[in-house]
């Protein structure tokens, strides 16, 4: 919880509340529907609706119930599966953080695939090949990974501030060039598993893998990434550094006016955006899977957590608390997703779309309060604060 | 506003009226015939539960988990039994979807592919009372203990063999190009496999048909990176292209459909040959540029091992499919039937007699030790 700063009065915006259950509301609903159609057997009893509508009615609603039972029993119901939704959400929670950071200073960061694909990559090599004492070389691997992750990132900003080379381009290519690397990197000697001709690494050693709770997934890693998200409140809300990163999100010129450096906020911005995105892709690389091991790295190591934290980053408007309740979500809507698959028999795609139609109602409030009109707020206002220094 | 909301309804109401007619329903004929139930458990299956999971290509990938999926999808409508299945999306989902077919209660859990083989050794082990199958893999040193895993695997070098001296028969540029998605033994058998056959047509004909895209001795050549790039499929498959290939062997999953739409785009100069399914029925459209399919026959195989697991009579002991029992194999010509030399089709048999007596011995490292 972040206490607001200074003597502002602590107003909880219901009507935000309210639209943005509304908008989840809605895309459950839509989702319902496109469970019903997409499903022939259900669709079959449709055929005959007019001559016997209960055939009809009770396979749709045991079609749908089913799936979001298992939807809500796999993300909520029971230690579990809460500690399989905070274990999806924390490198969602780091990455989005990451994206975010960057928002506030006005640069559009699209490049946290790369940087958590670099801080997947120095963790998990620190990890399988140093053999150090349990604590030292769990810390060593970390902090490998979040400078990997930072000195990607910092490269963005580098080129941003002395070049002026467009940001969302050069993010993009990095991605291309740090997935490029990891490739080649595990067909070298030195990343790939010995007796193995695939791009597989060897399995991280047990002194470098996060230390998880036993009965469930709740492991070091949330832990981080909600220490992560205190410390990006801090340094935004608290210090020197952050004023400096929104005042030059909010107006560059009026920054540099005041005397600031806009270079200079410009790389540190990018250089801790990095960081934490690598420290997303440091739970990829050391975060325990289901079986207990962390997963080796391979190609699809980070999975696509750089750009859904673009999603997680808009959804909390880019503020700490924001992004770590999105993030939440998120991680929910993966490991719930997982169960409609295996009890509900949903397939992959259709919770994909789901996910995706949530964050749609949720990123077009007004859509929402045209659909609901009742909700609309009394005062006529944009909805959600736009994040300073907006996306451009 | 609410107006736009009432037209919305009275135009889903009517689309329903139009879309759904008033067809009778199910039973209202017949006296007292039950509406079809879905299929359920009590068709004598009693309660026994196969469940699949994929690797990130997915159960509609055309190929590979395709084909096996082909299997467990035969064994439900055969046996009556309950089935799950869980795609995944990317590597770092297998041990967890592994596990939540564990937490679904299937009786058996087959996986698709050699990547998932960590994570099922792991799985396996930690529930015994679970019987596995993984399609695709397995290692002497370990497997063999582990009682409650059998590997269903493929000597895909054989059928491989017969498409390369098929492909070598076929080639007026005298190029052949082949690729694969990754560089997984179970990839590179059939790249292995395809340059044998090349050479032997080579010693038997003496002429001087190169193969593109695999080295045999260094084993090493071109791999997409992935098995879902269908661009960079056919990125790789053009460049085999531009160097005078004019038959194209993808081993590549749904990334090969790229060699098949370079195929198809080149207007007949340049043709393909398959792999794990026949081309001519998973990639229908892209029929008349397949000369032919090296099989990979795993519905059957996964199919048999879930009937024994029913039945009680799984056993650890590893499958392998070779030309002999069908386990692979070459598909029909389909449209090439009549391009295919008479003479080229009798050779085929006769090589296809001599692997199976071993009078031809095909050597790959990748090939699986029974």
């Amino acid at each position: 919880m972040s206490p607001e700063p200074r003597k502002r009065r602590l107003v909880i915006p219901w009507s935000d509340v309210l639209i943005t259950i509304a908008s989840i509301v809605l895309a459950f609903i839509v989702g319902a529907l496109l469970m019903i159609f997409s499903d022939t057997e259900v669709r079959s009893k449709f055929a005959y609706f007019f001559a016997r509508p209960s055939d009809a009615l009770i396979a749709s609603w045991e079609k749908i119930s089913g799936a979001y039972a298992a939807l809500i029993k796999g993300a909520i119901g029971g230690y579990g599966p809460i500690t399989e939704t905070t274990a999806q959400a924390a490198p969602l929670i780091c990455a989005g953080l990451g994206v975010g950071l960057a928002f506030r200073a006005g640069l559009f960061n699209i490049g946290a695939q790369g940087q958590a694909v670099l801080g997947a990559i120095v963790a998990a090599y620190i990890g399988f090949t140093w053999h150090l004492p349990p604590g030292i070389h769990l810390l060593l691997a970390i902090l490998g990974g979040l400078l990997g992750g930072a000195f990607w990132g910092g490269i963005v900003g580098w080129l941003k501030a002395k070049t002026g080379a467009h940001e969302v381009i050069v993010t993009i290519m990095m991605n291309y060039i740090a997935l490029g690397l990891l490739a080649y990197l595990l067909t070298t000697p030195a990343f790939q598993r010995p007796g193995r001709t695939d791009p597989i690494s060897p399995i991280v050693d047990w002194n470098a893998t996060m230390p998880r709770l036993e009965g469930g997934q709740l492991h070091l890693g949330f832990l981080l990434a909600l220490l992560a998200a205190v410390a990006v409140w801090w340094l935004l809300d608290r210090s020197t550094i952050g004023f400096a990163i929104r005042a030059v999100g909010a107006n560059p010129h009026a920054a540099a006016t005041a005397g600031m450096s806009v270079a200079r906020t410009t790389i540190i911005t990018m250089f801790l955006a990095g960081a934490l995105a690598g420290l997303a892709g440091v739970q990829a690389a050391l975060g325990p899977s289901a079986s207990g091991l962390p997963v080796p790295l391979s190609l699809g190591i980070v999975g696509s957590i750089g750009f859904d934290a673009i999603t997680v980053a808009l959804l909390g408007q880019s503020k700490p608390l924001g992004t770590v309740l999105a993030g939440l979500l998120f991680g929910a809507l993966h490991a719930g997703g997982l169960a409609m698959q295996s009890v509900a028999q949903t397939p992959l795609t259709l919770t994909t779309v789901l996910q995706a139609l949530i964050v749609l109602f949720v990123a077009a409030p007004a859509l929402v309060t045209k659909i609901v009109p009742f909700l609309k707020p009394r005062k006529t206002r944009a909805f959600g604060p736009v994040p300073e220094g907006g996306l451009a | 506003m609410k107006k736009s909301l009432r037209l919305a309804g009275a135009l889903v109401c009517a689309a329903a009226l139009t879309l759904t007619s008033c067809a009778e329903a199910p039973g209202t004929g017949g006296a007292s015939a039950p509406p079809a139930e879905s299929p359920s458990p009590t068709a004598g299956g009693a309660a026994f539960k196969a469940c699949m999971v994929s690797d990130d290509g997915g159960f509609d990938d055309k190929s590979f988990n395709q084909n096996s999926h082909k299997g467990l999808l035969d064994a439900k409508a055969e046996l009556g039994i309950e089935t799950g299945q869980v795609e995944s999306n990317s590597t770092a989902d297998y041990a967890k979807n592994i596990q939540s077919m564990v937490d679904a209660n299937c009786n058996m859990i087959v996986t698709a592919g050699f990547l998932l083989s960590d994570d099922t050794l792991a799985a396996a082990k930690k529930n015994p009372d679970v019987e596995f199958a993984i399609v695709d893999n397995n290692d002497p040193k370990t497997y063999p203990a582990v009682t409650n895993l059998k590997p269903l695997l493929f000597n895909t070098a054989q059928s491989s063999f017969l498409a390369g001296y098929l492909a070598a028969g076929m080639t007026k540029t005298k190029k052949l190009g082949t690729f694969g998605g990754v560089k997984l033994p179970t990839v590179t058998i059939f790249m292995d496999g395809f340059s044998q056959g090349v050479d032997y047509y080579n010693k038997q004909k003496s002429t001087d048909v190169q193969v593109l895209g695999w080295d045999a001795a260094k084993q090493d050549g071109q791999f997409t990176g992935d098995f879902d790039d269908i661009k960079g499929g056919q990125r790789t498959a053009e460049g085999l292209i531009s160097q005078g290939a004019d038959i194209v062997f993808p081993v590549a999953g749904p990334a090969g459909l790229g060699a098949l739409q370079a195929a198809k785009a080149s207007g007949g100069k340049v043709n393909a040959i398959w792999v794990d399914t026949d081309g001519c029925v998973s990639a229908e459209t892209y029929c008349s540029n397949i000369i032919t399919s090296v099989n990979k026959v795993m519905d059957v195989a996964v199919r048999d091992t879930i009937k024994a697991a029913k039945d009680g009579s799984f056993s650890n002991e590893p499958y392998v499919g070779t030309l002999e029992n069908d386990g692979t194999g070459l598909a029909p010509f389909h449209e090439f039937d009549s391009k295919v030399p008479a003479e080229l089709k009798s050779e085929l048999d006769a090589v296809k007699a001599d692997i199976i007596s071993a009078k031809i011995t095909i050597e790959s490292k990748s090939q699986p030790s029974a």
